[in-house]
C-alpha cells in the first residue's frame, strides 16, 4: 500500500497547524514594550536602500538604550523584497502577528500605495519613505505621514535654482522609467519652465539599464543635464557621460537621489562640482546632525544620505510624538494627532506635517566638493520650508492629474 | 482510510478560521489563490506538455480588468467578474492561436513575448493603467450579500472557489477529452494518425487553462484590493511554474503542495531570515536533486520504497 496524496497533504496540514496553534504572544495593553514595526526592501534592486534603513532604525534605538518615551521599544523588521504582493503581506505580518504600534517604512512607492487601504483600515499610525505624489496629494490617508519628501518637491528648488541663479535656458532631463522619475522630471520642468527655461528632451530609461551608451549618444545639446535617477543608476551613467567627454560641454545637476551619500562613496574627482538637491546631507552643520554622522560613520564607514536619513528623520518625529502623548502609544489616535502636529527637530532642521500629512522643511542645493579626503555633497542654498504644492496654488495644484510621462506635457521638446 | 483523511482535510480547511489567526488565514486566501493559479498552469505544463512562461498574463488581465471596470468605470462586482472572465478567456483563446503555432521552447519564448508585451502595457499606458503606481481603493464583492471583508470570511469564499476549481479541473483531466490531452502530450503524431487534431485538443486545453488562471487573478485583485504591473511580470508566471514543477507536474496533488511552498517559503520563512531567497534555492535544489519528478510524486515513491523494504 502507499500513501495516499490526501494522506500526505492532510500530514502537512496537520504538522502546519500544530505550529499555528502555538501561542502568540499577547501583549499587555499597557505597560508592555512599544512594538515599533519596519517595511524595507531588504532583497531585490532596492535592497541597498532597504538595508541603510534597518541599520540606520537599529542604530536610532540603539543609541536610546531601546528607550523612547520612557517605555521600552521592541523592533520588527520585515522584508517587503521590493514587490507590492509581498509589502502586503509583511504588512499583515506586522499588524496581525507582531501587534505593532506604528510603522516606518515602507520604501518604494507601489510598496506604499499597494498597503495604503489595509494601513488605513487597520489604523496603523505609518510613517513612510515613498515619495509618491499621491500618498499626500489626491488619496490621502489620516494615518500616512511622510517626513521626508514627495518625488518633485526637493526638483522644484533646484529648477528654480537652475532658471534664476545658474541661468540655465535649455536643459535635457534623464531618469529611470518608473513613477519616482517620472514625477520628478515632471515637477522639475514645471517650475523651470515656468521661469522661462525650456526642457529640450526628456530621456526615461529602464531601471535596469545595463549600459548607458546609447541614452548618452542620444542627449542633446544644452546648458545641463538633469539627473532623475535612483539607486546606483546615477552613478553608471554619469560614469559614461563624462568617458563621452559631455561633462565639459554641459552642466550636471541632479534630484534628490542622483547622487545620494551611498553612491557617492564609489565615485571619484569626476563628480565634483556636480549640484543635486535634497531635504538632506550629511554635511548639514546642526549639532542633531553632527551626532548622527559622526555615529553612522563609525559604524558602516561611510556617510548616511536618502534612505539612512529619511528613517532618522522619521524616529525623531516619532520620539517627539510619543514624548508628547507620554508613550501612550495604545491610543492610535493620539499617537497619530501628535505626529501629524510634530514640531520636531530633526537633522533635517525642523519638520512639520501639511494637512495632507506631508513634511513641510527646508530644502538644500548641495555641490559636491571633497572634504577629509571624501566627497561630500556641500550645502550651498537652503530653501527655507518647501512645501509639496512648492508656490502653486494647493486646490488647482490637486485639480491636475498626477504628475506623470506625459503630464504636465512637454511643449519645447526638440525634434 | 482515505476518505477519513480526506473528511478530516476538508474538515481541517473549513474549520481553520476557528483556531488559526488574521495573519495565518490570510496567508491560507493567498496560498488558496496560489493553488489555483498553479493548478492551471499545470494542465498546460503537466497534462499537455506545454512549458509556459507568460501564465501571468490572465492572472494579471483578469486582475486589471476587474478592478478598471470596478474603480474606474463604477462598474458592479457582478458584471465585472463576468467581463473580465470572459475577456480572459477570449485572450486566452487568441494567445492560444499565436503561441500554438510552436511547441516546446518556441512555445516558451511566444508565452513569454506575449506576457512581456501585455507587462510592457501595464507599466506604459500609465493614463489607463497607472503604470508604475498600480490601481490602489479597489474594493472586495459581496456576494448575495455577504462582505468579504474580514479575513475569515475571505478565506472561506476563497476555499469554496478553490474546491470548485480543483474539482473542475479534475474533472477536466480525468475525462476522455483529458486523455486525449495526455496522448496528444506524448504521442501527437499517432494521436494525429488516429484522427484526433492535436492542435484542437491543445488550444482547448489552453483556453481552459488561460479561463482558470483569470479566476485566480479576480480572486488575487479582491485579496489584495491594489493592482500593479508586477503581478504581470515573468517573476509571477516563474514563480508559479517553479510551485508546479517543483510540487509535481501532471499531477493534482502537486501544484497544491508546490503552490503552498513556494507561498510559504516567500511569505513565512522570509519573516525569520534574511536569506529567505538562498532558503528558497537550497529547497528547489533538494527537490530536484532527491525528488525529481516533484514533491509529491517523490514522497509517493520514497513511502513505497520504505513500505516496500520493511517487508
Amino acid at each position: 500500500m502507499t500513501i495516499s496524496r490526501r494522506q500526505f497533504v492532510g500530514s502537512v496540514a496537520g504538522a502546519g497547524i500544530a505550529s499555528m496553534a502555538a501561542p502568540r504572544p499577547v501583549f499587555a495593553q499597557n505597560g508592555g514594550p512599544i512594538r515599533i514595526g519596519m517595511l524595507a526592501a531588504k532583497t531585490g534592486p532596492l535592497a541597498l536602500g532597504g538595508i541603510d534603513m534597518e541599520i540606520a532604525l537599529v542604530m536610532y534605538l540603539k543609541q536610546h538604550d531601546s528607550m523612547l518615551a520612557g517605555r521600552k521599544v521592541e523592533l520588527f523588521v520585515a522584508d517587503t523584497a521590493g514587490t507590492p504582493a509581498t509589502a502586503r503581506t509583511k504588512a499583515q505580518e506586522l499588524i496581525e502577528r507582531d501587534n505593532v504600534h506604528c510603522i516606518i517604512g515602507p520604501l518604494a512607492a507601489f510598496e506604499a500605495l499597494a498597503i495604503a487601504d489595509y494601513l488605513t483600515e487597520k489604523e496603523m499610525p505609518t510613517i513612510g519613505v515613498a515619495a509618491a505624489e499621491d500618498m499626500t496629494q489626491r488619496h490621502p490617508s489620516p494615518w500616512f505621514v511622510r517626513a521626508t519628501a514627495t518625488s518633485a518637491q526637493c526638483a522644484y528648488p533646484l529648477a528654480d535654482y537652475s532658471a534664476k541663479e545658474l541661468n540655465f535656458k535649455k536643459i535635457v532631463t534623464i531618469a529611470d522609467d518608473f513613477a519616482y522619475g517620472h514625477e520628478m522630471c515632471a515637477g522639475f520642468q514645471r517650475a523651470f519652465e515656468d521661469n522661462g527655461g525650456k526642457i529640450i528632451q526628456k530621456i526615461f530609461t529602464p531601471l535596469a539599464t545595463p549600459d548607458y551608451g546609447s541614452y548618452v549618444a542620444q542627449v542633446k545639446s544644452a546648458d545641463a543635464i538633469f539627473l532623475g535617477t535612483a539607486g546606483s543608476n546615477g552613478f553608471r551613467f554619469l560614469r559614461q557621460f563624462i568617458e563621452y567627454g559631455l561633462k565639459e560641454k554641459m552642466a550636471v545637476i541632479g534630484g534628490m537621489t542622483a547622487l545620494d551619500e551611498s553612491v557617492l562613496r564609489n565615485m571619484g574627482d569626476e563628480a565634483l562640482g556636480i549640484l543635486t538637491t535634497s531635504w538632506y546631507s550629511a554635511e548639514l552643520d546642526n549639532p542633531l546632525n553632527k551626532a548622527f554622522t559622526t555615529a553612522f560613520r563609525a559604524q558602516t564607514k561611510y556617510d548616511p544620505g536618502y534612505y539612512a536619513g529619511g528613517v532618522w528623520v522619521s524616529c525623531q518625529v516619532l520620539e517627539g510624538a510619543l514624548k508628547a502623548i507620554n508613550g501612550k502609544v495604545e491610543d492610535k489616535k493620539a499617537l497619530m494627532a501628535a505626529i501629524r502636529g510634530s514640531n520636531a527637530d530633526t537633522v533635517r532642521g525642523i519638520v512639520k506635517f501639511d494637512e495632507f500629512g506631508n513634511a513641510v522643511g527646508n530644502v538644500y542645493i548641495r555641490k559636491v566638493t571633497r572634504r577629509d579626503g571624501r566627497l561630500v555633497n556641500t550645502v550651498i542654498k537652503t530653501y527655507p520650508d518647501v512645501s509639496q504644492f512648492w508656490t502653486y496654488d494647493k486646490a488647482e495644484f490637486l485639480k491636475n492629474p498626477v504628475y506623470s510621462r506625459d503630464y504636465p506635457p512637454a511643449k519645447n521638446l526638440e525634434p | 482510510m482515505k476518505w477519513i483523511a480526506a473528511t478530516l482535510l476538508a474538515a481541517l480547511l473549513v474549520l481553520l478560521p476557528s483556531f488559526a489567526g488574521e495573519f495565518y488565514l490570510n496567508l491560507s486566501s493567498q496560498i488558496l489563490i496560489a493553488v489555483i493559479f498553479a493548478l492551471s498552469l499545470n494542465l498546460l505544463v503537466g497534462y499537455g506538455g506545454m512549458t509556459s512562461l507568460g501564465h501571468a498574463s490572465f492572472l494579471g488581465v483578469a486582475a486589471y480588468i476587474s478592478a478598471l471596470l470596478t474603480s474606474r468605470y463604477g462598474w458592479g462586482h457582478g458584471p465585472a467578474a463576468i467581463v473580465s472572465i470572459l475577456g480572459t478567456t477570449v485572450m486566452a483563446a487568441l494567445f492560444g492561436v499565436i503561441a500554438l503555432r510552436a511547441t516546446g521552447l518556441g512555445f516558451l519564448m511566444i508565452t513569454l513575448a506575449l506576457s512581456q508585451v501585455l507587462w510592457g502595457l501595464a507599466y506604459r499606458m500609465s493614463d489607463v493603467t497607472n503604470g508604475d503606481n498600480g490601481i490602489p481603493g479597489l474594493t472586495r464583492p459581496m456576494p448575495f450579500g455577504i462582505p468579504l471583508d474580514s479575513p475569515a470570511a475571505f478565506y472561506w469564499f476563497a476555499l469554496i472557489v478553490t474546491a470548485f476549481a480543483y474539482l473542475m479541473m479534475a474533472i477536466f483531466v480525468s475525462s476522455s477529452f483529458g486523455s486525449s490531452l495526455k496522448g496528444v502530450r506524448d504521442q501527437p503524431r499517432r494521436m494525429a494518425a488516429l484522427g484526433f487534431n492535436p492542435w484542437m485538443i491543445r488550444w482547448i486545453a489552453f483556453i481552459y487553462a488561460g479561463f482558470w488562471g483569470g479566476v485566480a487573478g479576480l480572486l488575487y485583485v479582491y485579496y489584495h484590493k491594489y493592482i500593479h504591473p508586477a503581478s504581470l511580470s515573468t517573476a509571477s508566471s516563474a514563480e508559479a511554474l517553479l510551485g508546479v514543477i517543483a510540487g509535481g507536474s501532471g499531477t493534482l496533488g502537486g501544484p497544491v503542495a508546490g503552490a503552498a511552498l513556494v507561498l510559504l517559503l516567500k511569505n513565512y520563512a522570509s519573516a525569520y531570515t534574511d536569506r529567505w531567497n538562498i532558503l528558497l534555492g537550497l529547497v528547489f535544489l533538494f527537490i530536484v536533486l532527491v525528488m525529481p519528478t516533484g514533491i509529491v510524486p517523490g514522497i509517493g515513491k520514497l513511502v513505497a520504497r520504505l513500505r516496500g523494504g520493511s517487508r
